[in-house]
């Protein structure tokens, strides 16, 4: 007890063994709609890379190509990659949090035991990762079996993508605490996720965007997600660049996690 | 129960204790003590700051100042310890509805750190003890209200709390499903498990607690036994007169007040009947006949909490 404590003290340490216990209550409730889940998991890329990367790639290829002559399936399929786990991870974040703190009043139930606010928030994160990692794995098969990557490295776009989604994630849930119903949600999807997943450089290069909104597209996790699963997928790395991208997202997973013990501890211990 | 306390000191014990939000007084130094193995209540009506001073004893809510204490400890500084050996029934059943009956005690059980197989022992042994066992593998959901609070009570006692927090144990269940909790509660009070619990339902109070405060408008009113409260505060019997309302209805209750003067020792008129609080109750009956009152319906009762509460507030618990 004592030693989790000290433990738990320690600034910028939340994950715990009490955490874990909330990522096992989203596994228990798991063990009924896995099936379901990965079929779906399963589908969704196959949909994606079929219509896009192959349909509207003849059209794309006939005209030379996504930038440095790549074939459209091969440019597209990393970035839809994350662009999915980053979608699901918002998703997950927000609607079935706000139940599990307004609706069903599940987390009440939780802090009557040893649990915290911050193992609620640490724990569920989790879960959100482990997701996005079962989507991604999945993900990526799909890209394998479509030969739609150029590099082996493509397995390595599965923890940006996880990366990517956390980034999200972690954010969405601080701000889903912050709220007493789901109608800040609508505008976030609308205004925020679905213009990310369109214009982030998943299906062009941000540098077709208008000026002014290239360094918009810059600070956004999506984008620089987005740009080191690709390199990794086109085995077109450059190590400075992956560096860059990678510590974007980390920094972001860093702040949301930090608002989100805020904004938890501020909703859940009044 | 298995961390029953030994020595004589309380296992709650608050002074001053006062809760705000923002520029509202929630519970306003308020100061009581708890022993262990006691059933304690809290009676008083919606608002009077009962569930504020559960949910800081449950260290799920600050307090704001004043001291508080549960078993020995500062909820401040040792929240997770003492919630490790609390029990939580809140006020809202706040089940899992994405799980079975059964995996709503397991996973309970984890977060108290007890390994599955154990979680599981205990889990089946609770389920057998509210009598829910056929509903094992049920989904929460179709329960009925009776049951979903007998299974929140199962999962409260999932850590074999030495001190179970009730906060309105049968508020909305039907007199059967209230009489089958009390008589769990009861058991579990033979074992030895300290109860603290609200309510305003004053039979709950009589039936369930040792002692209770009453509280109203964030201040404790009154302490006692019930039957303390009810010799301290009101008389031995009531004699209940409803009489048939006449069109002009303000004028009606004014034509009673003076006949009834001198009747008893106080009288209470609430809208729709005359409260007569005297020792004996035929006899006021009897007198009240003499004086040409012809009341539609004439009932002798002994004392309830419920006229304590009317005494000490000047309002009915349940409006």
């Amino acid at each position: 007890m004592t030693t989790a404590g000290l433990r738990l003290a320690r600034p910028g340490t939340i994950a715990s063994r009490r955490s874990v216990r909330v990522l096992e209550h989203d596994l228990l409730v798991f063990r009924r709609g896995w099936f379901s889940y990965l079929l779906s998991g399963l589908s969704q890329p196959f949909l994606y890379l079929v219509s896009m990367g192959i349909g509207l790639g003849l059209y794309v290829n006939s005209n030379g190509g996504a930038p440095g002559g790549v074939p459209y399936l091969d440019y597209i399929a990393p970035a839809l990659l994350v662009t999915q786990a980053m979608m699901a991870a918002a998703f997950e974040s927000a609607w079935p949090i706000m139940g599990k703190i307004e609706w069903d009043k599940t987390y009440q139930a939780s802090l009557n035991t040893p649990l915290g606010a911050t193992d609620l928030l640490a724990g569920d994160l989790m879960w959100i990762a482990f997701r996005a990692t079962l989507l991604s794995l999945l993900f990526v098969a799909v890209i394998i079996l479509l030969s739609a990557a150029a590099s082996p490295l493509v397995v390595l776009a599965v923890p940006v993508a996880v990366l990517t989604a956390l980034s999200f994630a972690a954010p969405i849930m601080a701000f889903t605490a912050t709220q007493t119903g789901p109608g800040g949600f609508n505008a976030l999807f609308r205004f925020g996720i679905t213009p990310l997943f369109l214009f982030s450089g998943t299906f062009f290069p941000i540098e077709k965007l208008p000026l002014f909104m290239q360094p918009l597209a810059w600070i956004t996790p999506t984008y620089h997600g987005v740009a080191a699963a690709r390199s990794l997928s086109l085995g077109q790395i450059d190590p400075v660049g992956l560096t860059v991208h990678v510590c974007f997202l980390l920094v972001v997973i860093v702040a949301g996690v930090a608002a989100g013990r805020v904004t938890f501890r501020r909703r859940l211990v009044v | 129960m298995s961390e029953t306390a030994t020595s004589q000191e309380p296992l709650i014990r608050a002074r001053r204790l006062t809760k705000c939000f923002g520029s509202f007084t929630a519970v306003d130094g308020v100061d009581f003590e708890v022993a262990p193995g006691e059933a304690f209540g809290f009676l008083g009506p919606n608002g009077a700051g009962k569930t504020s001073t559960m949910r800081m004893i449950g260290t799920v809510s600050p307090v704001t100042s004043g001291e508080l204490t549960v078993f020995g400890l500062d909820p401040a500084q040792h929240g997770a310890r003492i919630r490790a050996r609390l029990g939580v029934v809140p006020q809202a059943d706040t089940l899992d509805n994405e799980l079975s009956v059964l995996e709503n005690l397991l996973i309970y059980g984890r977060y108290f750190d007890l390994s599955w197989a154990e979680s599981r022992r205990r889990a089946k042994e609770l389920l057998e003890f509210v009598q829910l066992t056929e509903r094992s593998n049920d989904k929460v959901e179709p329960l009925s209200g009776g049951m979903k609070r007998r299974l929140v009570i199962a999962r409260s006692l999932i850590n074999e709390p030495s001190l179970l927090l009730l906060d309105e144990p049968t508020t909305g269940l039907d007199p059967q499903a209230r009489h089958l909790l009390w008589d769990r509660l009861y058991r579990l009070k033979q074992r030895g498990v300290t109860l603290c619990l609200t309510t305003h339902y004053m039979d709950e109070a009589e039936q369930l607690c040792d002692r209770l405060v009453v509280m109203d408008r964030a201040k404790i009113v009154a302490e006692g036994s019930p039957r303390q409260l009810i010799d301290r505060y009101v008389t031995r019997e009531v004699l209940e007169l409803r009489f048939r309302r006449t069109d002009d209805e303000t004028d009606d209750s004014l034509h009673l007040d003076g006949r009834l003067e001198g009747l008893a020792e106080r009288v209470e008129q609430l809208p729709d009947r005359v409260l007569v609080y005297t020792e004996d109750g035929e006899a006021a009956a009897a007198a009240a006949h003499e004086r040409g009152l012809r009341p539609a319906s004439v009932l002798v009762r002994r004392s309830t909490l419920e006229d304590v509460f009317l005494r000490l507030t000047g309002r009915s618990l349940v409006e």
